[in-house]
């Protein structure tokens, strides 16, 4: 029996001692922090459950502004099709017509400018919101990166394109997989009955 | 919108009482001045197409906006 309870107490000590050496460690930098006054280390302000949260607000923010399509594509997709509002000529592309080129939105990755007509790749926006208020460490919710990008692009799009870094879609982003995520998209569209879809395959 | 919390409400009112409005008006200048970008999302009626509309100035929030959405300022990445 005491044996038993020896072996137990030991194995318990073992398993727990990852846990109590992260405590311990935690518990020696907050307490440097706070003796010098400075800022906690990123991995020690990081709460998921907090940015759980925050994307689930973000989430909800997101679909009261874009339009149903926009939200559908973005939960079953994982990116938002922005029309180029653009013509050259000062005038906007209409709704029914496919726009001579168009953005794919995603949360913390560049934007890729392409051709929906023949899903030919321009060019890749690296863009970011940084944080202002805080230490500049921490970012915004995917939901919310989206968003921003969506209202910048939406309201001011010469001027978000111009803060931008420009570069050839590949520098970040795979080619290949934005292509995939371009044939995704037609056939997303193609299941809802989307009428831009059948333009874009017959171009 | 702020990293690491999501939406947050910083202050409502309604514009056509004088003393909400200077509390709105407040809080949008302390917002763009700590560097914020500051937007309405609008819908148009008829075509249902929506997007969003950037203001620099309070006296540009379109008078039936319902909220206006501040964000952390493009950079490039």
């Amino acid at each position: 029996m005491l044996l038993a309870l020896l072996v137990l107490a030991l194995v318990t000590t073992v398993l727990a001692g990852p846990v109590l050496a992260r405590a311990a460690r935690s518990w020696t930098l907050r307490r440097t922090a706070a003796r010098r006054g400075s800022p906690l280390p990123p991995d020690l302000t990081y709460d998921p459950g907090r940015e759980r949260r925050a994307e689930h607000r973000a989430r909800q923010l997101l679909r009261s502004c874009v339009n149903d399509e926009e939200w559908a594509m973005y939960r079953d997709l994982g990116f938002v099709r922005v029309a180029g509002r653009h013509l050259g000529d000062g005038h906007r592309p209409s709704e029914a017509r496919l726009p001579p080129y168009a953005y794919l939105v995603y949360p913390h990755k560049p934007i890729v400018a392409y051709v929906p007509q023949t899903g030919q790749l321009l060019s890749e926006y690296c863009v970011e919101f940084p944080d202002v208020s805080g230490d500049g460490r921490s970012r915004l919710p995917a939901s919310d990166d989206v968003l921003a990008k969506w209202m910048a692009l939406t309201s001011d799009e010469a001027r978000v394109i111009g803060q931008a870094n420009m570069h050839l879609v590949g520098r970040q982003l795979d080619p290949q997989r934005v292509r995939r995520d371009l044939w995704r998209l037609s056939e997303w569209e193609r299941r809802r009955g989307d009428p831009r879809s059948a333009q874009a395959r017959s171009a | 919108m702020k990293p690491g919390y999501g939406e947050i409400l910083l202050t409502e009112g309604d514009p056509q009482l004088r003393e909400d409005q200077e509390r709105l008006v407040e809080e949008f200048t302390r917002q763009l001045d700590s560097g914020m970008w500051a937007a309405v999302p609008t819908e148009h009626p008829g075509s249902g197409r929506r997007e969003a509309t950037m203001v620099l100035d309070y006296a540009e929030i379109p008078p039936d906006a319902e909220r206006v959405i501040f964000f952390p300022r493009a950079a490039g990445g």
